[in-house]
């Protein structure tokens, strides 16, 4: 009768019924990536790279396939998780969360674990799609891998919050769009931070998502604009905000419990 | 006695300064059905939310067979099964995986026989496949039933189980609530309706302003709520009851022109013909009468009135 220390059917649920809920827009939620990337080679690598060829020695082409990658991991990451615990805020549906036998461990298990296998999944899917239009070499393939994870969950924590935070649907885009994706334009993503000029660089360095991404780059290509060790602890410092605030929520019930 | 649910000085103010729930003490009896009666906005729905780890309480504790809902959630939530006052459901979730799915975040391992009895005791096994925004309001009813029992809970929450349900399924929902306890599920109820509550409960509990003015035996509550008064208005005023119509403990209003006498209308005899017979004989005349029912509300405030007098002369 008694539910053991931990509730594994209780997060299972949760997470087949979040990914149960990506299968129904499969199709779309893979075509949009897939075509995305597509533009992106099409614009930058034939536009842009033929006059920009080469970045630390690397061919354009292949250089912007992790910042590509980490955009669609952070959009991914935050829409995923922010969606999955707000539709139940919103339908109601969240009596039965709270009323079941779920630590507040649990329940972010089974939403972020089900939303970072998204991202994850999307993230790869755009790395495939860029090796069709150019050669992709992997220095550290399970590092890779584990970073992309990292930061999956990473993101997939903030977008709960976002999700626990917005009052409405509207709310649930204004972090991403205002936030997120100007910090990755600026962050990096199609550049190297190196080709800026002063002060500009260095106001740069201000912005976290440029160490996500430099980070990741390194899994790459084993060169990066920053220390990998500065990416990987900002990252880690992140993930634990990001924890930390979660514990905060579900100690006080903030826009969970009236 | 055997009590499944101990409620002890629970209170509740929600953030907006609204006092739901003054603090109330109550105690569940193991194997019972007990109906928590009272007008929109008594505390009913606060009082089931705060049990059930929806709304967090202001002060008091909450013990479910021992297990405090706060430190001991995990035990104390297992046991409970809610059906909430509103249908909350996934749009696009087949019934099926619904009811699985609750029974999986209560932590049961997987059991399709016992998820086909619940759907085909609820009239639900041929809509199995049907998701959620197919079905008629009172189907997903019964889907979010079959979800709080999807977890076999030892006690089950329904709060206006028959609110804007039609007859049919109102006279289905007694008969599952009446198995159910068979099993020796407790069941916990709200209703507005005084019937509901004499057909079904073993006790009822009245709320009024987050503050529980009874808690009693139906069958007693209902001899005193159950009664019934006939008014007659005299052609002539009396200066007092006529002695001959002492036996039916009549009172006559302040100018003599109204009697009143209250009956039970379930009584085997009412003694309204041998009344009327009695004042036929004395001679005495009356223009008009008429029996009346106290309504829910009138209870509620004499109810009220007299915990107050209570309280004045204690
Ligand atoms: N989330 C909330 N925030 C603020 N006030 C609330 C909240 N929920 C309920 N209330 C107030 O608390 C009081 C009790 O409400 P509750 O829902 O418990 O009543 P109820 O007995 O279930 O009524 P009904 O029969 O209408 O369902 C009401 O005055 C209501 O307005
Ligand atoms: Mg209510």
């Amino acid at each position: 009768m008694s539910v053991g220390a931990f509730n594994h059917r209780g997060v299972l649920a949760v997470y087949r019924f979040e990914m149960h809920r990506f299968r129904r827009t499969l199709w779309t939620g893979l075509a949009v990536p897939v075509i995305t990337t597509s533009l992106y080679f099409v614009v930058f690598g034939a536009a842009i790279g033929s006059r920009m060829t080469e970045i630390d020695g690397i061919a354009y082409g292949s250089f912007i396939v992790p910042g590509l990658m980490m955009l669609s991991l952070f959009t991914e990451s935050i829409f995923n998780a922010s969606f999955g615990i707000h539709m139940p805020r919103f339908t109601g549906t969240i009596y039965e969360l709270l009323s079941a036998p779920m630590s507040a461990f649990e329940t972010v298990l089974g939403y972020v674990g089900a939303a970072a296998t998204k991202a994850t999944i999307v993230a790869l899917v755009i790395l495939a799609t860029a090796n069709l239009f150019v050669d992709v070499q992997i220095a550290h393939p399970f590092l890779m891998l584990a970073y992309l994870l990292l930061v999956a969950a990473t993101f997939c924590l903030f977008g709960f919050i976002i999700g626990i935070w917005a009052k409405g649907f509207e709310q649930l885009q204004v972090i991403p769009l205002l936030v997120v994706t100007p910090l990755t334009f600026l962050g990096g993503a199609f550049y190297s931070i190196d080709m800026l000029a002063e002060p500009w660089r260095t106001i740069t360095l201000f912005n976290p998502v440029v160490y996500l991404i430099n980070g990741f780059r390194w899994t790459f290509f084993g060169t990066a604009d920053v220390p990998v060790g500065y990416a990987l602890a900002a990252t880690f410092a992140f993930f634990l905000l990001c924890l930390a605030v979660i514990a905060w929520i579900f100690r006080t019930g903030y826009r969970l419990k009236a | 006695m055997d009590s499944v649910l101990s409620i002890r000085g629970l209170s509740k103010t929600y953030k907006s300064g609204t006092v739901a729930l003054k603090p109330v003490d109550l105690e569940i009896r193991r194997g019972e059905i007990f109906a928590l009666l009272g007008p929109n906005g008594a505390g009913k729905t606060t009082l089931i939310s705060i049990v059930c780890g929806l709304v967090n309480p202001s002060g008091g504790t909450v013990t479910i067979d021992g297990h405090d809902i706060v430190r001991d959630y995990r035990a104390a939530r297992t046991k409970i099964g809610l059906v909430p006052q509103e249908l909350h459901t996934d749009a696009f979730e087949p019934v099926w995986s619904t009811v699985s799915f609750s029974r999986g975040l209560f932590g049961r391992p997987g059991d399709d026989a016992y998820i086909e009895k619940v759907l085909r005791d609820l009239s639900l096994w041929d809509k199995r496949r049907t998701i959620m925004k197919e079905l008629s309001g009172g189907m997903k009813r019964r889907v979010m039933i079959a979800k709080a029992l999807a977890h076999e809970p030892e006690i089950l929450f329904l709060d206006e189980p028959t609110a804007g349900v039609d007859v049919e399924l109102r006279r289905d929902m007694w008969n599952l609530v009446r198995q159910l306890r068979e099993r020796g599920v407790t069941i916990i109820l709200t209703t507005h309706y005084i019937e509901e509550a004499e057909e079904m409960a073993d006790r009822v509990g009245v709320i009024n302003k987050g503050e529980l003015i009874l808690v009693e035996e139906k069958d007693a509550l209902m001899r005193k709520l159950g009664k019934k008064e006939l008014t007659l208005q005299l052609a002539e005023p009396l200066a007092a009851v006529p002695p001959e119509l002492a036996d039916w403990n009549l009172t006559l209003n302040g100018d003599g022109t109204e009697l009143h006498y209250v009956f039970d209308p379930k009584g085997e005899r009412t003694g309204i013909p041998s009344l009327l017979t009695a004042m036929r004989d004395s001679g005495i005349q009356f223009k008009d009468l008429n029996t009346h029912q106290s309504s829910l509300e009138e209870i509620f405030v004499s109810l009220v009135s007299d915990r107050r007098l209570g309280e004045a002369r204690s």
